[in-house]
């Protein structure tokens, strides 16, 4: 038993390590907010998504694009889960270039469930034009793309504020505590009433960066709902198992004279 | 092996046996004699075949939907992750897979080092093992190239830069690697074919490295030879095959904790930024696993010299049985080789650590000292230890020690053998 306990001892003291590798962060302690996606059975708060949704089409959208999310993904299983008949009704309120049709001419449709998400600009170049030179990341797997994850995205979208003093900020450059060398091209995309939820909730800053921030962690996990509910059957079976085969090779080694 | 002739019971089996003796073979891998005193750490072997048909089932199926193209492959990635039934668990699996392989076989090589498993007669064995381990290094580098996100893209070019370093022929070998003037499409598409081939090869040589492992039989962890079969072995089965099914199963509820729970902590964040030939990230880092390595290339201010001491950290491996002149096996009776054998365990990890840190100030010195250390320990510490060593008498068989109880040792022993055995 004794060299059981040291494996487990080793396999514990691994994670530790690596947990505690990939925390070190040398920007301030991100913002705290409790997220109902962690934990053993975290799953996401499916209001938040559609208002998250809500912020992302009525403000981000504007400049940054979701292009591997589609129309239909916003009724699936595990997401903000619309009704089929709102996400249709989303979908149609975007226009997508179809085509060639029978005549070999180019034409334009209300986008459908199976449409991708249409794209605010119609290259990198006009974004970066649009935008005084950077471009906006396209925001599918942003939450994984950044160390910290909602955390992080969470904390940026919150952590404007003046420059402390001797930091000078080139025009169109604003100062944010928790950006990459703390100067970002974005500025404030949230401020409280910006937008009006059409459930009624009152849309402070936190709050929208809170819904926006759940969104943005379903697209970059679409799958998040169903990944928890399956490692938890896979752990809970594998432990059974264990303990089962631990018994019987007991039982087995009970025919040899000392202990496994 | 095991001495007597297998004969199969049914008419039919002795016929195809005669043709195929794959009966003779069950057999024998059922029968093998192992030494029962075995424990927990050599159930790595096991777990390692599990860790490599785990990746081979995966990444078959993975490889259906991907598509090797630099302009597709990050979105066919997506692709997986989003559309593909099941494709997140697949893709999960066979990355946090690679870094389960690492994590067990480097358990397995300090297995063999702290028990001296790599010396005479198990040389061939030994070297086989770093065959594999220099081919698993190879295929997880170009599977990590696969995704096409900003560390696979600047991961390859810093790795394949490395070989620019070769007086006279590096750069147009570099030319020839990346087969044109950057890494780009052909990069990916050779990576690719190059991902798909290597787990095979190393399929081969695992075949191999058991068959050698069956001449001579396991080392144990008193490292003593022992008759086979004797009342010190046991059947393979069911003994070993029930041990090593509940180590595996321990070891699967690691993997799905991260599969399930923490999928991405062991990558990096940058990696789910398409690749951009434009933008380089602040720090290229590589996999967790080949870090102590990158700590020793780095630590070296030439190029060409930081090369070569990065193969060399690898090679000298293969000349350990020859550099570790005790010729007694297990630690537990190398009083002296134990403390060292920690420290080396250190020393390793602590080039692991400044490998992730920027090559600069204290950890550059760190890095320095401790890639110093790791030459010296096989270049001149394993040497001498087996000159200078004063071992502890070894016992005459495992039962004894594990019958016995060790208190008795002294009384049980053959001063005669053992003097013979250390000397």
């Amino acid at each position: 038993m004794s060299k059981l306990k040291n494996i487990l001892f080793v396999l514990i003291f691994s994670i530790i390590v690596l947990n505690s590798s990939n925390s070190a962060e040398k920007s301030p302690p991100f913002l705290e907010t409790k997220w109902t996606f962690k934990g053993l059975f975290g799953k996401f708060d499916r209001a938040s998504l559609q208002r998250g949704y809500q912020v992302y089409t009525e403000v981000c959208a504007s400049c940054h694009s979701m292009k591997y999310l589609t129309y239909r993904n916003l009724a699936e299983k595990g997401g903000p889960e619309f009704s089929e008949a709102e996400a249709k009704a989303i979908a149609a309120s975007f226009e997508v270039t179809d085509g060639p049709d029978s005549t070999g001419e180019m034409f334009v449709r209300p986008a459908k469930l199976s449409d991708k998400f249409v794209m605010p600009y119609a290259n990198e170049q006009e974004a970066k034009a649009a935008n005084g030179g950077a471009y906006p990341p396209d925001m599918s797997v942003l939450v994984k793309a950044r160390k910290g994850g909602a955390d992080y995205i969470y904390s940026l979208l919150l952590g404007y504020s003046e420059p402390p003093e001797g930091v000078e900020l080139d025009d169109g450059v604003y100062y944010n505590k928790y950006m990459y060398g703390n100067k970002i091209k974005m500025p404030a995309p949230l401020s409280d009433d910006l937008i009006e939820y059409t459930d009624g909730t009152k849309a402070t800053a936190e709050q929208m960066s809170k819904d926006v921030t759940n969104f943005l962690m379903w697209s970059a996990e679409p799958h998040l709902e169903q990944r928890h509910k399956t490692g938890f059957r896979v752990i809970a079976y594998l432990i059974i198992l264990t303990v089962l085969v631990y018994f019987t090779m007991k039982k087995i080694w009970s025919r040899v004279e000392p202990k496994v | 092996m095991s001495d007597h002739e297998y004969t199969p019971s049914s008419k039919f089996g002795k016929w195809f046996n005669d043709r195929l003796p794959l009966l003779t073979l069950a057999n024998h891998l059922t029968d093998y004699p192992t030494p029962k005193n075995l424990n927990y750490w050599w159930t790595f072997g096991g777990i390692l075949t599990f860790c490599l048909i785990t990746q081979i089932v995966t990444g078959l199926v993975l490889a259906m939907h991907y598509i090797a193209h630099a302009d597709m492959a990050f979105s066919s990635v997506e692709h997986i992750m989003r559309d593909v039934n099941y494709g997140w668990l697949l893709r999960y699996v066979h990355a946090n897979g690679a870094s389960m392989f690492f994590l067990a076989v480097y358990i397995h090589i300090f297995r063999s080092l702290f028990y001296g498993s790599y010396k005479s007669p198990r040389e061939i064995i030994w070297i086989l093992g770093i065959i594999i381990y220099l081919l698993m290094m190879a295929a997880a580098f170009m599977g990590y190239v696969l995704p096409w996100g900003q560390m696979s893209f600047w991961g390859a070019t810093v790795i394949t830069n490395l070989f620019s370093a070769i007086p006279l022929v590096g750069e147009s070998i570099t030319t020839w690697l990346w087969g044109g003037y950057s890494v780009d499409n052909p990069t990916l598409t050779r990576f690719f074919t190059l991902h798909y081939l290597i787990p095979f090869l190393i399929l081969g040589l695992v075949v191999l490295h058991i068959w050698a492992l069956h001449v001579p039989g396991n080392n144990n962890p008193v490292g003593i030879d022992i008759k086979k079969p004797s009342k010190d072995t046991v059947p393979f089965h069911p003994y070993i095959v029930i041990k090593d099914a509940f180590a595996l199963l321990m070891f699967c509820i690691v993997f799905a904790l991260f599969v399930f729970y923490q999928p991405n902590i062991l990558g990096h964040a940058d990696n789910y930024i398409e690749a951009d030939p434009l933008v380089t990230p602040a720090h290229i880092v590589p996999e967790w696993y080949l870090l102590p390595f990158y700590a020793i290339l780095r630590s070296v201010p030439d190029k060409l010299m930081g090369v070569v001491a990065m193969l060399s950290a690898i090679l000298i491996l293969a000349a350990l049985p020859w550099l570790d002149t005790s010729k007694v096996r297990s630690a537990v009776f190398r009083p002296l080789f134990r403390q060292f054998y920690w420290i080396l365990v250190a020393d390793v990890l602590i080039l692991g650590y400044v490998g992730a840190m920027p090559a600069e100030g204290l950890y550059l010195l760190i890095a320095r000292v401790a890639t110093a250390y790791y030459f010296a320990h096989f270049l001149i510490i394993l040497p001498v230890l087996g000159w200078k060593e004063k071992t502890t008498p070894l016992p005459l068989s495992i039962t004894e020690p594990v019958l016995g109880g060790t208190p008795n040792l002294a009384a049980a022993r053959s001063d005669e053998k053992i003097e013979k055995t250390i000397k």
